[in-house]
């Protein structure tokens, strides 16, 4: 199979409804000079407006996948199948599923049922797999801290790829494995990283020499995003991750090196 | 304690995610009476690990992917070498011990501190508390467990982990959000201001039999219930049990001889079935061993 070629392209994590940054990201990529701009998935959740940002991909050209939100918005499923397992963790994961599947239209919702499930690209010498959480399972949650390098190696040489980019987590991170291969999680734009910084992030990989791979940290109204999250009613434990940068839900899920990082 | 079923569904080993060590046989310095493996001072059922099979098996497991640790027992710091396998074990994957946190000694947890540190992985303490009071806790585990038990999370807090207290649901059905809430107001009072709580169900074999009941005939997993089941929320699809005497198919299953799949994980990779009453609990619970930080469940 022939697959698309490009030298530089741009690579979007979770959006969680955040429209925002999702413009900003776009523009963002734009001005840096991609060749093509890919999403990985999780389209809504957490933010307000969640049909606010398929036009915005679509105007942009954006190549998208589906992550297992977008699985279970389009599929009609009774959860996000986030994975969480803690009340706490689930009681607001509820919420935030509950408000963007009755506020997601059912064009959309048809639209991400037939997005695929992974992309494949040729980036430079590089064979890329996109995946939302790892390429065996669309929920699977991979951390820097609790993501063995031969297991990794593993996951590259089972779905004969030398450069795997994954999301889900919400937390950027990158390695590099023998041989040239690479595995990078590109981050969320949905949230900030739980880090006290209210921006978030995309990457850049650059193929040109080498593989390059850059984390954007990406500016955007948070301001705004807040108050149309206060306009729509949601949690204000949200909001308050949107206005301080620090995680205040979804924390059980957080292995021990990545919550000691955070404030809560 | 079982029955076996010849037309018992099986469960396929998908990957072997998850290597459990039973790192300190059936030794504990507790007998709490819940303990699905009857561990106390003097059940030698299970010995301690060596070190240098522990050591064979972390490499054995590079070449099988494994992605997490886990080091149970009886009481893994009863080892004389639990820091030196810890120490092993963090420079190639992420490490989880299951403790009761009353034999720690600071010594220990300052050189624990150091490896984690010097490592890109996490090491997670999982320390076993099953009440919020001594009134609710030492009936179970002991007398005075529960001042013990806590003095060890302050030790760890204070060496700059973030203890996951795990709270085995041995009260009567229902109330368990009021449990998990006085839990989590408990630690919280007691100075761990954002506390780590899981909470799994018992597993009626071993000591727990004898507490509770055992499981009666019609808890059993069968061919009925596995359609559509995401098998990989059983433990037995994605884990294996190192032991002094092989490995075994689960943590949960090593008081059953037949269990035992082989002496080294790539014999131990067959399928299994789904015979126990434990089998079933794991089936209602899923993943009770695991600590549901990189999990994932099959979207399909």
């Amino acid at each position: 199979m022939s697959l698309e070629r490009y030298q530089r392209i741009a690579a979007i994590g979770g959006v969680y409804s955040n429209h925002l940054a999702l413009g900003a990201a776009v523009a963002d990529a734009r001005r840096r000079g991609v060749d093509a701009i890919f999403c990985q998935g999780d389209l809504g959740a957490f933010g307000p407006h969640p049909d606010k940002v398929f036009p915005i991909l679509l105007d942009a050209g954006v190549q998208v996948m589906q992550g297992n939100y977008d699985n279970s918005i389009g599929e009609g499923l009774a959860d996000c199948q986030c994975g969480y397992t803690d009340p706490r963790d689930n009681h607001f994961a509820k919420i935030s599923y509950q408000y963007t599947f009755a506020n997601t239209s059912d064009r959309w919702k048809a639209w991400m049922r037939g997005l695929p499930q992974s992309i494949r690209i040729q980036l430079g010498r590089y064979a890329v797999l996109m995946s939302h959480g790892s390429p065996r399972k669309m929920n699977e949650f991979l951390w820097e801290s609790t993501t063995p390098t031969h297991f990794l190696e593993r996951v590259l040489r089972e779905h004969q790829a030398d450069v795997v980019l994954a999301t889900h987590t919400g937390i950027h991170w990158k390695r590099e494995l023998p041989e040239d291969r690479h595995f990078v999680n590109v981050g969320v734009i949905g949230r900030p990283e739980n880090d006290g910084h209210r921006h978030v992030w995309y990457t850049i990989l650059d193929a040109r020499d080498g593989l390059r791979v850059e984390f954007i940290p990406l500016e955007y109204d948070y301001r705004s995003l807040a108050q149309e999250m206060e306009g729509e009613g949601l949690p204000q434990e949200f909001i308050d991750t949107v206005l301080t940068g620090w995680w205040t839900t979804c924390l059980e899920i957080l292995p021990a090196k990545e919550r000691k990082r955070g404030k809560f | 304690m079982t029955t076996t079923s010849s037309d018992a569904p099986r469960a396929e080993l998908t990957a072997l995610d998850d290597l459990w060590f039973q790192v300190a046989g059936t030794l504990c310095n507790l007998t709490c009476t819940h303990c699905f493996i009857s561990c106390s001072p003097s059940n030698h059922a299970f010995e301690l690990m060596e070190l240098a099979d522990v050591k064979r098996l972390l490499e054995e497991s590079k070449a099988l992917a494994v992605k997490e640790y886990y080091f149970t027992g009886g009481e893994p710091f009863l080892h004389p070498h639990m820091v030196e396998i810890l120490e092993a074990t963090l420079p190639i994957g992420p490490a989880t011990v299951l403790t009761n946190a009353t034999v720690m000694r600071p010594s220990q947890l300052k050189r624990l501190a150091a490896a984690e540190s010097r490592s890109i992985y996490s090491l997670e303490l999982r320390v076993s508390i099953d009440g919020y009071s001594p009134e609710m806790n030492d009936p179970i585990r002991g007398l005075g467990t529960f001042r013990r038990a806590m003095e060890g999370v302050k030790l760890l807090l204070d060496h700059g982990f973030l203890p996951i207290v795990t709270v085995a649901q041995t009260w009567k059905d229902g109330g368990d959000d009021e449990v998990f809430r006085r839990f989590v107001a408990m630690l919280q009072a007691e100075g761990y201001s954002r506390p780590r709580v899981k909470m799994i169900p018992t597993l009626r074999i071993g000591a727990e039999e004898k507490r509770s009941r055992g499981y009666s005939e019609s808890e059993r997993v069968t061919a009925e219930m596995m359609d559509g089941f995401d098998a990989s929320q059983l433990i037995c699809t994605h884990s294996r049990m190192a032991t002094d005497r092989g490995i075994y198919v689960c943590p949960i299953l090593i008081d059953s001889p037949e269990a035992r799949l082989g002496s080294t994980l790539s014999e131990s990779a067959g399928p299994y079935p789904l015979q126990h009453g434990a089998c079933f609990t794991c089936y209602v619970g899923g993943a009770i061993c695991s600590n549901f930080s990189s999990g994932g469940r099959d979207v399909s």
